[in-house]
């Protein structure tokens, strides 16, 4: 089976039905996408499928054959980091890291959505994702802020374009 | 000696020690040599064992500390770049490697003595009484809120301080000036008369043969100029890329994965397995069986997962199969009430005569508080990587107690410590879950059996079921209250004792005092949990001074205050919060405020809470917390702490319940194990106090205050006393005071 993750093909083999968390991380070698319940109730090994954030671990293999799938690993452009990954440095958000990845895919599916979103459409997309260390509000902050500099930054864009 | 416990340290050190030290990291002996194989790269200079010089005169930190998100990694070299006056920018950081030269002893002066000091005659002579209990110990633990404490002020400021020591000495010797001549920094020793200056490299040759000083001076906090300030954290980058290496994302070479499934009720042993079903199951290549455990070996973790569920296993009966929670607090009961009535317990505090006071008093208010068992639930769940050899074995493991892990794996396998390597990796959320080896010692015995490397990783049902949990306690109070509202005496009970000794100790003047407790053994294993015994002794005594503010007919911040008269830091800080969270202005209706203060592992911290009762439940608005640490070495990470460990013990005061039923546990996962997600998290605000004290830790103190903070302001709001944690089992009734 071929598995289409961050703009490159994997040969993968697999029973279908295995959950895709465990695919990506030791068919596909990235192990940044993490297992916290296997349940769906924790949102570590948070993915996006054709941009939109899935629970890898009941996300069956089948239902990810031919579809673009993004992981922590494939949301820099290349040494570039993305403004969430920025914000997050700046902030020092992480603390153990470990539902990281996780948090910034779902906010990245969120800002994907709602380009300056509220507290509350934040709480909203991110109350799936556990973080155990309690960084919550540092999160968020970091969201504001990589949606302020996403929004400064397409502006300039636009401006330069015009 | 068998495993250690902090415990067992802590009296060992105190019965051949006899006391306490203040100082001294890089005695006994420079043990540079010793170290050096382990941990100099081509060309680099090692100062003692905890730095090290390179050709481009970039300096490297040996931290003996896990990183688990507390910032140990960055806040540890800051200490020691700081006494050194070394560049930041050119300062690297290196875990120490697990072997018995790392055995930290600053942790065990630390453990057994805090910040006493100690006449220096007799250092040399108790130096090397530690040391050689450290290494018996094994002890290379990140808990305790220890690091900063302990391994930052006892080692890596002195030995910072005394690896420029020896740099200034060398340069004085080879440009034959004054030593008071001379400054150190940026990495370069400067004579500014003759206006030479040369790196700090090129005189560590030189400077690595002079004997380094067991006590050099230290900076005082003006003098800092790392110490105190909020350097970003090295191990961030790693974290937001997906790149950190966690102990679960190990990968060799022929490696299998392993799925195990352990016996339910603690203790159970192993009865009859019946694997019929998967042993010609594709990509299945090994089932093992464990004493009190199976576990299936194979090609992914997922088909080893799948094929367990089909394995049929059976256990030997313990006589615990019909333990349950109310059976455990009936035991406690008749435990407690059998050891007062038999004179049997153990006396923490007793003095003036609580008990007369109590006869002879007009007003006695009783309580009677309890607590439920409490997991880890750390993020990355249990895991661990080995491969075992005939004459070696290695593991791949996220763990605050390395060499406490490879003692123990020795054993197991008849082979000498040496044999044993450990590879640490960044811990998914420790909270004190990972200084046990159960997990490290099951991947041992499975890559064992299977003959290759084998990852080991336990499902969130194996590790919300075989977690070494926070235990289900009790406490009961009586108190007498003086015509003025005050505290005449004070009487509690209590089960267990574990550490910090101080935990149900109060700082308010009560001259009268009788604190005492009884043991209950069950067969539910305990273990270190954030903040250990403050966890509930924050929560027992704070709820019921609350109790008598309430008889006293007094505010509970006033009540608090007017009884610190020998605890001029405690007052500080209750004041501080008090007035922050503007203690005592209108609150919109339904809105409620609650207070506490406690002192844990050194550091002093007041909450204040602020809820709204709704129709479904309790809405945490906002929390103030003023803390004093004695000082923040890294102020950020200090407030990130207090935020973590706020949120950590709002989860258990709101949610946390390990219930025990037919001798196992109940709960499996998160969606019966309930965490705050940020929907439910309250704004923080940190204060921090620097009163110069003893450094105190950052991880766990600001835990126990939240639940009692939290239930005072749901007391203040409805008038219903939450005298039994957690929050979720009472129904809260708005607009409805019920006077309890
Ligand atoms: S591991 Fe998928 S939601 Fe927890
Ligand atoms: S940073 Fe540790 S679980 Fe979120």
């Amino acid at each position: 089976m071929i598995l289409k993750v961050n703009d490159k093909n994997h040969e993968v083999e697999a029973d279908p039905a295995t959950p895709l968390l465990w695919v990506i991380r030791e068919q596909c070698g990235l192990t940044g996408t993490k297992f916290g319940c296997g349940i769906g109730q924790c949102g570590a090994c948070t993915v996006q499928m054709d941009g939109v954030a899935v629970r890898s671990c009941l996300t069956p293999l089948q239902a990810a054959v031919d579809k673009e799938i993004t992981t922590i690993e494939g949301i820099a452009s290349g040494t570039a980091l993305h403004a969430l990954q920025q914000a997050w440095i700046e902030e020092q958000v992480p603390q153990c890291g470990y539902c990281q990845s996780g948090q910034i895919m779902s906010a990245h599916a969120l800002l994907a959505n709602n380009a300056s979103p509220t507290d509350d459409d934040i709480d909203q997309a991110m109350s799936g994702n556990i973080c155990r260390c309690g960084t919550y509000s540092r999160i968020k902050k970091g969201i504001k802020k990589a949606a302020a500099e996403l929004a400064l930054t397409s502006t300039t864009k636009i401006e330069n374009n015009g | 000696m068998g495993k250690w416990t902090r415990r067992a340290f802590i009296t060992t050190g105190v019965l051949t020690g006899g006391a306490l030290v203040l100082g001294v990291a890089i005695r006994p002996g420079n043990r540079a040599r010793k170290v050096k194989g382990m941990i100099a790269g081509e060309g680099e200079t090692v100062m003692n064992i905890w730095l090290k010089i390179a050709l481009d005169n970039t300096i490297t930190v040996i931290v003996p500390h896990a990183e688990m998100g507390q910032g140990t990694h960055t806040t540890l070299p800051m200490m020691l770049a700081d006494e050194m006056d070394a560049d930041w920018n050119k300062v690297h950081m290196m875990e120490a490697p697990g072997n018995k030269e790392y055995a930290n002893y600053a942790l065990a002066k630390g453990f057994t003595i805090g910040d006493k000091d100690f006449p220096s005659f007799l250092i040399d002579t108790v130096d090397g009484v530690y040391l050689t209990i450290t290494k018996q110990m094994g002890l290379q633990m990140t808990g305790g809120s220890s690091s900063v404490r302990f391994t930052g002020n006892l080692a890596m400021r002195i030995a910072g301080a005394a690896a420029k020591a020896v740099l200034l000495q060398a340069a004085a010797d080879r440009w034959e000036v004054p030593l008071e001549e001379l400054e150190a920094k940026n990495s370069y020793i400067t004579h500014p008369a003759s206006n030479r200056s040369e790196p700090f490299i090129s005189f560590a040759p030189q400077a690595v043969e002079l004997s380094q000083p067991a006590k050099p001076k230290l900076k005082t906090p003006e003098e800092f100029t790392l110490m105190g300030t909020s350097l970003t954290r090295f191990d961030v980058p790693a974290k937001v890329d997906g790149s950190a290496g966690f102990g679960i994302d190990v990968s060799l070479p022929e490696m299998k994965y392993a799925a195990i499934k352990a016996a339910p009720v603690f203790g159970a042993k192993l009865k009859t397995v019946d694997d019929s079903e998967i042993v010609n199951m594709r990509g299945v290549h090994k089932i093992v069986r464990l004493d009190n455990a199976v576990a299936v070996v194979a090609d992914g973790y997922w088909i080893a997962k799948t094929a367990l569920d089909k394995v049929k296993v059976t256990f030997e009966e313990t006589g615990n199969e019909t333990v349950d929670q109310k059976g455990i607090y009936a035991q406690y009961v008749r435990d407690m009430e059998a050891s007062l009535a038999g004179g049997d317990e153990e006396k923490d505090i007793n003095k003036g005569d609580a008990e007369a006071a109590l006869k002879n008093s007009g007003q006695v208010v009783e309580g009677e508080y309890r607590v439920p068992y409490l997991a880890h639930a750390t993020m990355e769940p249990m895991n661990c990587t080995a491969h075992v050899t005939a004459d070696q074995c290695e593991i791949w493991v996220g763990c605050q107690n390395p060499l406490g892990f490879a003692n123990s794996i020795a054993e197991l396998l008849h082979m000498e410590p040496d044999q044993v390597q450990v590879h640490n990796q960044y811990l998914g959320g420790g909270f004190g879950r990972r200084f046990v080896d159960d997990v490290a010692l099951q991947a041992v015995h499975i890559a064992k059996e299977a003959d290759c490397p084998v990852k080991l990783i336990w499902s969130r049902e194996e590790d919300m079921r075989h977690d070494f949990y926070r235990e289900a306690n009790i406490s009961r109070f009586k108190a007498a209250l003086d015509s003025e509202g005050k505290i005449l005496a004070w009487n509690n009970q209590y089960l267990f004792k574990h550490e910090p000794p101080e935990a149900p100790h109060i700082p308010y003047d009560v001259a009268n005092q009788s604190i005492h407790y009884a043991m209950s053994e069950t067969h539910v294993p305990w273990g270190y949990w954030r903040s250990v015994d403050s966890s509930m002794h924050g929560f027992f005594t704070e709820s019921f001074i609350d109790e008598l503010a309430h008889h006293a007919k007094k505010d509970p911040f006033e009540f608090r205050r007017d009884q610190l008269s020998n605890a001029p830091r405690f007052l500080k800080v209750l004041e501080l919060a008090a007035e922050k969270a503007d203690w005592g202005a209108a609150l919109p209706e339904n809105w409620g405020r609650g207070i506490s203060l406690h002192q844990c592992f050194g550091t002093i911290v007041a909450q204040v809470v602020e809820v709204e009762v709704l129709e479904d439940g309790v809405k945490v608005h906002r929390v103030v917390c003023a803390a004093d640490p004695g000082f923040a070495f890294h102020p950020d990470g200090f407030e990130a702490q207090m935020e973590s460990g706020i949120i950590y013990g709002l989860t258990a005061a709101l949610y946390g319940e390990i219930t025990i039923d037919q001798g196992a546990v109940v709960q499996s996962n998160f969606h019966d194990y309930q965490m705050v997600r940020m929907d439910e998290s309250p704004k923080i605000e940190t204060y921090i106090i620097n009163s110069g004290h003893y450094p105190g830790g950052a991880g766990e103190p600001s835990t126990p205050g939240i639940a009692p903070a939290l239930t005072n302001a749901i007391f203040n709001a409805t008038g219903l006393r939450i005298r039994e944690l957690p929050v979720k089992n009472h129904t809260l009734r708005p607009s409805e005071k019920i006077l309890g």
